[in-house]
């Protein structure tokens, strides 16, 4: 009896699970009013998604990811297919390497005519013939301190964060690739360099560093700051901003020995269902009224032109949110790592966290 | 038969929901423990708790999942025992009290911790008030430890209390009538009947324990590597399925052991209780 029930079951299981997930594919392909979007966790204004879907009737399916490896892996683990995808510079050379993105028809996106041509030109070294991607937003990765608590020469160099003093008042960067950026800074390497003994230094000086390190954070670092639970943080830039606007102790700097410029931009990965509705979402990205949202709401760089109409001059001055050219010339851009580098060095982040 | 017919087909329902939602995945788990990403055999996944990461995470793990349980028993046991004793006549209410925690969303009262913990938080002003010296708990081992037990002591002191209630008030009595104090009834009668509902609490808070990762992740700080950050971070960051199965695959050979022992003891005791 038990024996025929469960032969049962399988045949049921079994004839039913394909046609459940054929018919979850097909109307998946066939819905032209829908859109799957990838970001980064708290990097749109709600009311800017609210009124998309209100204005164009298309339905969005919005996602969220912590660090662009996390991207990564929800892209390739294959089991959604998203549809337009923002994420950072080197990590979208990787895709481009790897075929897995589409061009996209700038001739669709009017608004693309608000984007600064000196940001797409930057874009060229993951994007280097300006086919595949639109510009977000911008920014550098540096210090954020509390001026009650930490003076500005002293995080005026990377050398801060392996401070004693400041034992488990620094918040470390939850990045991998930011956080062997630091290192390598303060080593005086090459922040894309492959080189092995090179890393296995940068990864010897932040496992140093653990000690004296109150938390790895990411997204919550701002409040962190806020709250004056920690004196310093490595941290983007938008955050840092976000962090500034509440506490007025707070201050960002980029050290000298030289830091990260990053661009996040759109992308339309190889995997999209929903072509136009997609050239519709980056257009409606690049439109100023919803860049200006979305600005006041991430406090990163924008390279739309039309939002500085918006913005008072003291926003427009702040040096954080706009990095100045002194400090631009002092940092890079990442390169995509080979695969081997990207795993020696996943490799040696899971060592550090164990550590 | 046309009765136990009955009864087996209203099981088909629960009978679909393990097959689909735990046996399948269970398979799937084990395929790819035992592959590599192209699909070949290998058997390296597995031994790769032997990498001292791994075996550092694992360790780590046993010892936090060790400390919880300890603490969750000595802190539920008392409690347990005071509640049955108030000869509380509506269990359900009882019950609602162990239940109440649970009606706020759990990722809600561990963030509340961070709060409570961190740095400038309420704890150290509440220090500083005092004119004590302010501590520094927040993203450490303790810090995970505490809110694992926050998080498990309901289902140590649920067991427990239910083994108290099922002991029969007449045989406390009549240890009495024959002379035993207080004490011999508690280390003769009590805790040997309650026996049951210490091991099922053991095992409610050790095994969950041994593989949470939220809990550490949200008040470890990214410090406190625990094995299910390992697995959860082989799945997420490093994009390693086969090793994050394989790790998994150990994990559940520790968790089956662990409640095995605990069965043993189960079993051997129950044979001497009543004689």
């Amino acid at each position: 009896m038990k024996k025929k029930l469960l032969s049962f079951l399988s045949i049921i299981v079994f004839t039913l699970a394909p046609v459940l997930g054929l018919t979850g594919c097909g109307s998946d392909a066939e819905d032209t009013d829908t859109l799957v979007v990838l970001n980064y966790g708290k990097y749109i204004e709600a009311d800017v998604l609210k009124r998309f879907q209100e204005e164009t009737g298309i339905t969005v399916k919005y996602e969220e990811y912590e660090q662009v490896e996390d991207m990564y892996a929800k892209y390739k683990a294959g089991s959604i297919n998203y549809d337009v995808i923002c994420t950072s510079d080197y990590m979208i050379e990787t895709l481009r390497q790897e075929g897995e993105l589409i061009p996209i028809d700038y001739s669709s996106i009017p608004n693309y005519e608000n984007i600064d041509p000196a940001i797409i030109d930057a874009s060229e070294a993951f994007d280097p013939t300006h086919k595949y991607t639109v510009p977000y937003f911008y920014g550098t990765v540096g210090i954020l301190y509390n001026t009650n608590m930490v003076d500005e020469q002293t995080v005026s160099s990377w050398d801060s964060l392996w401070d004693p003093a400041f034992k488990n008042q620094i918040v470390m960067i939850n990045s991998q690739r930011d956080a062997f950026m630091v290192a390598l800074e303060k080593l005086g390497y090459d922040i894309n360099t492959t080189d092995k003994k090179e890393l296995d230094e940068a990864y010897k000086l932040l496992c140093d560093e653990k000690k004296y390190v109150y938390a790895y954070l990411q997204d919550e670092t701002y409040e962190c700051m806020i709250s004056e639970d920690a004196a310093m943080a490595v941290c983007y830039s938008g955050e840092a901003a976000m962090g500034m606007e509440y506490n007025e102790d707070l201050a960002y700097t980029v050290p000298k020995e030289g830091g990260n410029l990053w661009i996040d931009s759109w992308f339309i990965p190889r995997t999209c269902k929903h072509y136009d509705a997609a050239m519709k979402w980056i257009d409606f990205m690049c439109e100023e009224e919803a860049a200006t949202e979305n600005f006041e709401y991430v406090w990163y760089a924008t390279p739309n032109t039309k939002v500085a109409a918006h913005e008072d001059a003291e926003t427009l001055a702040d040096e954080t949110v706009f990095p100045t050219k002194e400090t631009l010339s002092r940092c890079k851009l990442y390169e995509a790592y080979d695969n081997e580098t990207l795993d020696y060095t996943t490799n040696l982040w899971k060592k550090l966290k164990a550590f | 038969m046309t009765n136990k017919m009955r009864t087996s087909f209203l099981a088909a329902p629960y009978a679909l929901w393990v097959l689909i939602c735990t046996i399948l995945p269970l398979f799937y788990i084990l395929g790819y423990a035992v592959t590599t990403s192209s699909g070949s055999f290998t058997l390296a996944n597995l031994t790769a708790i032997a990498d001292p990461v791994h075996l550092k995470s694992l360790w780590l793990s046993i010892k936090v999942a060790f400390m919880t349980t300890v603490i969750c028993l000595v802190l539920a046991y008392p409690v347990a025992l005071i509640l049955h004793n108030l000869k509380i006549t509506n269990k359900a209410f009882v019950v609602f009290l162990f239940i109440l925690p649970m009606w706020m969303n759990f990722m809600l009262r561990i963030l509340a911790w961070q709060i409570i913990l961190s740095n400038n938080g309420i704890l150290n002003s509440f220090l500083s008030f005092l004119g004590l010296p302010t501590i520094h708990i927040l993203y450490t081992k303790s810090a995970v430890t505490l809110g694992m037990v926050y998080d498990f002591l309901p289902y140590m002191i649920l067991p427990i209390y239910n083994a108290l209630a099922k002991i029969n008030d007449q045989v406390v009595e009549a240890a009495a009538d024959l002379g035993a104090n207080w004490f011999t009834t508690f280390t003769k009668i009590t805790i040997p009947l309650s026996r049951d509902g210490i091991i099922s609490g053991i095992i409610m808070v050790f095994v969950p324990a041994l593989s949470s990762f939220v809990v550490s992740n949200l008040l470890g700080g990214g410090k406190v590597l625990l094995i299910g950050n390992v697995i959860e971070q082989e799945f997420t960051l490093a994009r390693n399925w086969n090793l994050g199965s394989g790790l998994s695959i150990i994990l559940m050979i520790f968790v089956l052991l662990s409640m095995s022992i605990m069965n043993r003891l189960d079993d051997s005791e129950n044979g001497g209780m009543l004689v």
